[in-house]
């Protein structure tokens, strides 16, 4: 039993006009079935002019952003739940903005002594105004190929492009600008991909199970994610003892450094000789049915619906905390 | 100390509202076993024909489609919204109360009788001599087009089409493992001197061709209509090459500009099956269309009906019957063409405004879409990223072709958003091929011809 006034309905927030929409409509609807398998009482809602009316009119409700790219990973929608007084799951605006952008959340990283590949962020301008072959050339020379070209702004590997020589750069430059104004040119990394996610209950940072990513064609691109069958997943990663604590280690301080709360998942590339490489950390995980977060989740033999409603009882306890 | 994880749970019993993890008095299991999985477990049992069948980046890029925000040009829902609704639900009412336990009841595989007589008569508009024994009601006319190919396609047999053609024909081809083929056209429909060359050579490497699709009025994807004159030639080749014609033709009665023109198969009877539907000139959420098809033919599409579906949708037979009884549906058409007819124009002002010099498009005379090329070295594929945080969707030339070609084209539709949301969306477009030329120009892009692999670009049906 508590003294505190329990929270209201749990508001699952997927859609907004993100590219990756879909993936978040997707998300959403897992995220908010296994809330209510859970008992719990949930409203879906995508983002619109009607959303602050609806939390307004809701008694103590708490959010579950579901937002894939745009405002929901950037920290727009969680700087408007802050100013509504709405609490909610995941990390605040800030660290949002920081880990959102891969050409901030990258140096970041890098600077607190993680391994991370090379890599420049350039926004499109500087090629209109300083010439483009000039800098392409420069690219070529600093990062090296093959190299990944994306934008900086992001997710589920849309707009990037591995590169195998100067002349494919120009074109993935464009493909990259084709989602928005910055781009990031980095090394591409040779090894095993895993994903970590990291979930903080009751103040502890824990690391998940790595999950290892075999695409059938190579790359893990948005077919091979959203399309059953398509990739092998291997959980944990058949990786050596070193190698996986080195991976969770890596994630949690990626978590630690760019000031994340409640979940994120890291991108990992995993060397041959067992050095991990950390390529991103995601504030608001992929939760569809081919996601890796939730087989993380059942490989450590947890329930994905058990966790989702603890991670809002959390954000409710830090509400009444305040 | 060990680091921490997440305690495997035995969840037994009731839901315990605020769980916690204890590092005390938490059961302990074994370390979980390594699980290897594809999250499919049937993906080694799937049919060959179902390979390909994956998620589509561009393809996802339309969901935001049907957002407010974003001028869609890429669906092709016609706009409904104007229909004497109230009026229609008093005789459903009426449909339900005295004819109820007939409406929603089983049917004939062939569809009605009421039905196939009255499918007879909207024939006739078009100049079509038919007798209802010879029609078949399918669930749509994409079902008509799925049943012709069952009927016909053995994989690998060919299919000819006009390239571009109507992505949704070209779904069910493949579903059928029919290798398309596809025949140039311009201004005046498919190019029988193209035709003539392609049975020619495709007899000659031993091909087999089943039939030849086509859409003679304001073609899905480029609104461009045969002349006269190109049916009565390629009429003369189907006869000439026993060549099966399969004539699709969704939006024949919806002309703007002048009156239909006389349908393939009023000038053959043999070697063409028609395909018609109540989508366009009334709504198409009662999915009922037909096949108008030689006797033989005929009677291998009821059968196969049967093993389909037993039979099409009756209640929606019964209200679209009841729709063409008692209200003027002849008067609706042309309600109709008055109001495409305005999104059409608009559709043209606003290309002339704001499209980009090099640009260029067809002038479609009804139906519901313009052909857009593109300037030079511009990818529609690879622009629409661009597009969609422009708030502007149209669908990528490539839907619209089966080998990857059409990527310096895109279908605009001009059917379901208002004239002035058709103009902004034009305007929208315009900012978007600007930028796009100038990141060209900025990168010395060339006009190499991009080709896609990516198959399954089209809208899904719900697409505005």
């Amino acid at each position: 039993m508590t003294d505190s006034p329990t929270h209201g309905p749990i508001v699952v927030l997927a859609g907004g006009l993100s590219h990756e929409r879909d993936v978040s409509l997707r998300s959403g609807r897992r995220v908010a079935q296994a809330l209510r398998d859970q008992g719990r009482e949930v409203v879906e809602s995508d983002l619109t002019p009607g959303l602050v009316d609806l939390l307004r009119g809701l008694d103590n409700p708490v959010a579950f952003p579901v937002l894939h790219g745009g405002v929901g990973e950037d920290g727009g929608l969680q700087q408007v739940l802050t100013l509504l007084d709405v609490p909610y799951v995941g990390s605040e605006p800030a660290a949002c903005r920081r880990s959102f952008n891969k050409a901030v959340g990258g140096p970041l990283v890098a600077q607190a002594g993680l391994a991370r590949p090379r890599m420049a962020a350039l926004p499109h301008d500087m090629f209109r105004e300083l010439g483009a072959a000039a800098l392409v050339e420069a690219l070529g020379e600093r990062i090296g190929f093959p190299m990944i070209v994306k934008p900086a702004r992001g997710g589920s590997a849309l707009g990037c492009t591995r590169v195998t020589d100067v002349a494919g750069l120009p074109s993935a430059m464009v493909a990259a600008y084709s989602y928005g104004d910055l781009a990031v040119v980095e090394e591409f990394v040779e090894g095993t991909e895993v994903a970590v996610t990291v979930v903080e209950l009751d103040g502890t940072l824990i690391p998940l199970p790595a999950v290892e990513i075999r695409p059938n064609s190579g790359i893990y691109d948005y077919t091979a994610r959203y399309t059953a069958g398509e990739t092998r997943f291997i959980v944990p990663a058949t990786l050596s003892e070193e190698a996986s604590t080195a991976c969770a280690d890596l994630a949690v301080a990626a978590h630690r450094v760019l000031g994340l709360r409640d979940l994120s998942r890291a991108d990992i590339i995993v060397r041959p000789d067992g050095t991990p490489v950390f390529i991103e950390t995601n504030v608001a995980p992929g939760m569809t049915e081919t996601s890796l977060l939730p087989q993380a989740v059942e490989a450590a033999g947890y329930d994905f619906g058990l966790l989702c409603a603890q991670l809002v009882d959390n954000a409710w306890a830090r509400h009444l905390a305040q | 100390m060990p680091p921490p994880t997440l305690r495997p749970i035995l969840r037994v019993g009731r839901f315990h509202p605020r769980p916690k993890v204890r590092q005390s008095g938490a059961v302990s299991l074994p370390e979980p076993s390594r699980r290897d999985t594809r999250l499919d477990p049937y993906i080694d049992a799937y049919a060959e024909r179902t390979h390909g069948l994956t998620v589509s980046a561009v393809r996802a890029l339309f969901a935001v489609a049907n957002r407010p925000e974003v001028v869609s040009l890429a669906g092709g829902m016609p706009n409904i919204a104007d229909l004497p609704r109230e009026a229609l639900a008093k005789a459903v009412d009426r449909l339900i109360t005295e004819n109820g336990t007939q409406a929603m009841q089983y049917g004939s595989g062939q569809g009605e009788p009421f039905m196939r007589e009255k499918i007879v008569e909207v024939m006739a508009e078009e100049g079509i001599q038919a007798h209802a024994d010879d029609v078949v009601v399918t669930c749509g006319s994409q079902q008509a087009l799925d049943l012709v190919t069952r009927v016909f396609c053995d994989p690998g047999d060919v299919v000819l089409a006009e390239g571009p053609s109507y992505v949704g024909a070209l779904g069910t081809f493949r579903a059928y493992q029919c290798e398309v083929v596809h025949v140039a056209m311009d201004e005046h429909g498919i190019d029988p001197v193209a035709l003539r060359a392609a049975l020619v050579s495709l007899k000659a490497g031993g091909k087999r061709v089943k039939f030849l699709y086509t859409i003679p009025n304001f073609q899905n994807p480029t609104g461009v209509t045969q002349t006269l004159e190109r049916r009565r030639e390629l009429i003369d080749i189907a006869r000439e090459h026993d060549l099966l014609v399969i004539e699709d033709n969704p939006y024949g009665l919806l002309t703007l500009d002048a009156e239909p023109l006389p349908a393939l198969r009023s000038m053959d009877a043999d070697n063409v099956v028609y395909l018609g539907s109540f989508s366009k000139i009334f709504a198409p959420g009662f999915r009922v269309g037909w096949t108008l098809a030689p006797h033989a033919v005929r009677e291998k599409l009821v059968l196969t009906q049967e093993a389909a579906t037993l039979c099409p949708p009756v209640f929606s037979q019964f209200a679209i019957a009841t729709y063409l009884e008692e209200f003027d549906w002849r008067s609706q058409i042309v309600t109709y063409r008055d109001m495409y007819r305005q999104r059409r124009d608009a559709m043209l002002d606003g290309l002339a405004q704001h499209m980009p010099e090099g640009t260029t498009w067809t002038v479609p005379q009804g139906g519901f879409f313009v052909w857009v090329t593109l300037p030079e070295g511009l990818d529609s594929q690879a622009m629409l990223p661009r597009a969609i945080s422009a708030r502007v969707a149209y669908t990528t030339g490539t839907a619209f072709y089966a080998d990857g070609l059409g990527s310096r084209n895109m279908r605009l539709s001009f059917c379901y958003p208002t004239p002035e949301r058709i103009i902004e969306g034009t305007r929208r477009l315009g900012e978007v091929l600007e930028q796009e030329l100038e990141m060209h120009r900025t990168f010395g892009l060339g006009t190499q011809t991009a080709r896609h692999y990516d198959l399954t670009t089209g809208p899904a049906p719900d697409i505005t």
